[in-house]
């Protein structure tokens, strides 16, 4: 067989009410994100990177742009005879995707019908470059039933329900809070977690049965005694997105070399479907300064801390300062854009001023003419 | 059994380019890198599928490898159905022996039997290195019009270059009554672009008559063309209007690049109705950092620019550290300008390192004789030590030692 003996489980639709503006028109995995991607690219190529080539992609509902997004997987080398990429949509009247719990118990046959010993599991609001090898192996070392993916920061304002992890010396699990109030520095999981496939469908079964849906109190918090849980702490750059500044912050940080090093790691890199522009072009006159341009863009103005993603056009005497501007939008000439985030295919005609503050950029929604 | 296809595209891209040097050491002309992340070989490529045709023969011969792997399926072009697509056609072993292409005609010949399979009405040739958009389905209806059997694309050039083209006199008609090829006193500026439309049963017999002709050079312009003409064959010029240059050497392939910068060329490749497809690599968007200078240029993904910028073409993670300059340039993918390297007029070919304070080429007015001015080439893998001084027109085809400060 290829590929390794671990398959992948992507959550492509939690989370979207924390970035209601941006999710509005499409669900968390294709919410667009630095310059050429979408959030799913992200864990897609993580997991291909590290050898899995068998993926689940669950969604809900609204989920044209994803489908439309990752088509067959070609792009992520998932267009397979053998695994490939699976998109998981709820089956009408039989499925139940209320929550993580009922959508996991919807998929059993999917995960009954794999042959891989081990899952992993992740959703789509961080944005990181891990392999899942190095969780493995330390989950093979440890003898874990389930290893949790943790980052030791602040938390997040807006994550959800966060699981604070407690560890004794050999990072094994042994106390769980579900709380937000935390002051400085903790370790929280990053809802991605490493299982092996059987238990997992075993606890899901054990849990319906028994009608206890929440899988973190139900399954994290509830189980650490009896089961090993371990920690594994991922250093590396990776924001959690659980608001539209989380959002902001996560594409200015692209700016940073460091950060792209480590983001873009040409050993490892984020795959992304593949739109066939030409190369960017920019004009006489144009002023450009510490951005990140994709393909497709015609610059003619001013531009300064910015995201482009492919096919923006910013006008003559335009000037643009830490926007995020999404895809095939146009700014015509003489126009002042500072702090904003401007979704795809928005029109914003000559002599345009939009201000927004570093703290509260200004959202300008997607198809818009202003 | 294959499904019959109306049109079959046979294209030819098997030279080596030897006037572009450096630059077809390791590759085929067809495989050189333009405009900031295709090749040469996209644009005709794309030109067939936008013009829907979908069964295409690449005929390849010399330094097949890079080609070969760049079409691969042909998925990036939408030339990967189940029963049509791409097909790389390279010399083979036959029951009677093994041949190379010894001619632009014996390569179709060797190759009647993939076309044969289609059992196509007409067959367009077409090469591989020319840049230029053109929907070869309006030629093939004014091949079915004038129910030719011969239609020859033609470009209307300058009276003072015809003479380094094919030209074709044509009656008020449009059908051809002379070919001469290169002529010294040209009669018109009607120039064959080497694109070919034939019926497919015509070409076919000349093809197998001429193979069997002694002596002849089995050359679509030198035999095949002069041979119908003779024969008194329907024979048409279509004339195409727009964008088309031959890159075959080393100017003309850096004013084709320049020319993607110049808003008044006819060259559109924003176009959503006529995209030109490529292989795109997996990188992250460019940077352009704090004290950078960008101006009328063209820069693709994966480049790193600190330094400045100036009507120049960058290919895919192309680094340009501060205080270097590239003016008037083309750098192609993975190449590295070192800090106050200064790139003037130049083509650097791929992953080559320009070391700290290097001078590659010079503009044209700071040199007196205007004849020991013209592009420095580098070639691809190289290094140019620090300090290093690369004269224009020179082609750099090995390292070169830095200069001790």
């Amino acid at each position: 067989m290829r590929g390794n003996n671990i398959m992948g489980i992507i959550f492509a639709n939690l989370h979207e009410n924390l970035i209601s503006e941006l999710t509005e028109v499409r669900i968390m995995g294709a919410v667009p994100f630095g310059g050429k991607y979408r959030l799913i690219d992200f864990p897609l190529s993580n997991m291909v990177n590290s050898g899995i080539n068998k993926v689940g992609v669950i969604t809900k509902s609204n989920y044209q742009s994803i489908m439309d997004h990752v088509g067959n997987g070609k792009a992520w080398d998932l267009s397979r005879k053998q695994g490939g990429l699976f998109i998981l949509p709820p089956f009408t009247d039989k499925s139940e995707y209320s929550n993580r719990m009922t959508t996991l118990n919807s998929i059993l046959p999917f995960l009954r019908n794999s042959t891989q010993e081990y899952v992993v599991i992740s959703d789509c609001d961080t944005v990181c470059n891990i392999d899942y090898q190095d969780v493995c192996r330390k989950h093979l070392a440890n003898n874990a039933d389930i290893t949790l993916v943790y980052k030791r920061d602040v938390l997040p304002e807006k994550l959800h329900d966060p699981a604070i992890l407690s560890f004794d010396s050999r990072s094994k699990v042994i106390d769980v809070l579900i709380k937000k109030d935390v002051s400085g520095a903790c370790s929280y999981y990053m809802n991605m977690m490493f299982i092996k496939r059987e238990l997992l469908i075993e606890l899901v079964d054990n849990c319906i049965s028994r009608n206890t849906l929440n899988f973190k109190r139900d399954i994290i918090q509830g189980k650490y005694k009896e089961l090993n849980i371990y920690g594994y702490e991922f250093k590396g750059f990776s924001p959690m997105i659980t608001s539209i500044t989380d959002y902001f912050n996560a594409n200015m940080a692209l700016m940073d070399p460091e950060v792209r090093a480590d983001l873009f790691n040409s050993d490892n890199p984020i795959y992304t479907k593949v739109r066939d522009d030409m190369p960017t072009k920019y004009g006489l006159g144009s002023k450009v300064k510490n951005s990140l341009i994709a393909n497709g863009c015609n610059i003619e103005g001013e531009v300064e801390n910015c995201i482009l993603f492919k096919g923006v056009h910013i006008g003559k005497n335009t000037k643009v300062s830490n926007c995020v501007i999404m895809q095939d939008t146009k700014i015509g000439a003489d126009g002042n854009l500072s702090y904003v985030i401007v979704d795809k295919d928005v029109t914003f005609k000559n002599e345009r001023t939009i201000v927004g503050y570093v703290s509260r950029p200004v959202y300008i929604s997607k198809g818009s003419v202003v | 059994m294959y499904p019959k296809q109306e049109v079959v595209a046979m294209l030819l891209a098997g030279g080596q380019g030897s006037r572009l040097g450096v630059l077809t050491q390791k590759l085929a002309k067809p495989a050189v890198p333009f405009g900031g992340k295709y090749r040469i070989i996209d644009f005709p490529l794309s030109n067939c599928v936008n013009s829907g045709i979908d069964a295409v023969g690449v005929l390849t011969q010399y330094q097949p490898l890079v080609l070969n792997e760049y079409i691969g399926s042909g998925q990036p072009w939408d030339l990967d159905g189940n029963n049509s697509g791409v097909s790389v056609l390279s010399p083979y072993q036959q029951v009677k022996g093994a041949d190379w292409y010894s001619g632009t005609a014996n390569a179709i010949y060797q190759n009647i039997n993939y076309i044969d399979r289609y059992n196509p009405d007409y067959v367009v040739i077409l090469s591989g290195d020319h840049i230029y958009k053109m929907d070869y389905s309006k030629m093939i209806a004014a091949h079915k019009e004038n129910n030719a059997d011969c239609t020859i694309a033609v470009i209307d050039v300058p009276l003072a270059e015809a003479s380094r083209f094919g030209i074709m006199n044509t009656n008020p008609d449009g059908s051809v009554y002379e070919f001469e090829e290169k002529p010294a006193h040209p009669k018109s500026t009607n120039a064959s672009m080497g694109i070919y439309v034939f019926s497919y049963d015509k070409l076919r017999q000349y093809l197998i008559e001429d193979e069997e002709t002694e002596g002849s050079s089995h050359d679509f312009g030198k035999d095949i063309l002069p041979k119908m003409l003779d024969d008194g064959l329907r024979m048409f010029a279509y004339e195409f209007q727009g964008y088309w240059k031959d890159v075959g050497t080393i100017d003309s392939l850096w004013e084709s690049n320049m020319d993607l910068l110049d808003p008044n060329v006819p060259l559109d490749l924003t176009d959503e109705s006529w995209k030109i497809y490529s292989r795109n690599p997996v990188v992250p968007p460019q940077y352009i950092a704090e004290g950078a200078s960008v101006q009328n240029s063209l820069i693709a993904d994966g480049c790193s620019i600190s330094g400045s910028v100036d009507f120049s073409v960058l290919f895919s993670n192309v680094v340009v550290k501060p205080g270097a300059v590239v003016q008037d340039s083309i750098i192609m993918p993975g190449s590295v300008i070192e800090e106050g390297a200064v790139v003037q007029y130049a083509i650097v070919s791929e992953n080559t390192v320009i070391g700290k304070n290097a001078v590659v080429g010079a503009r044209p007015e700071t040199i007196e004789d205007k004849d020991k001015w013209g592009i420095a080439v580098i070639g691809d893998n190289l290094v140019v030590g620090a300090g290093a001084k690369i004269a224009p027109k020179e082609m750099v085809s090995k390292n070169v030692e830095g200069v001790e400060e």
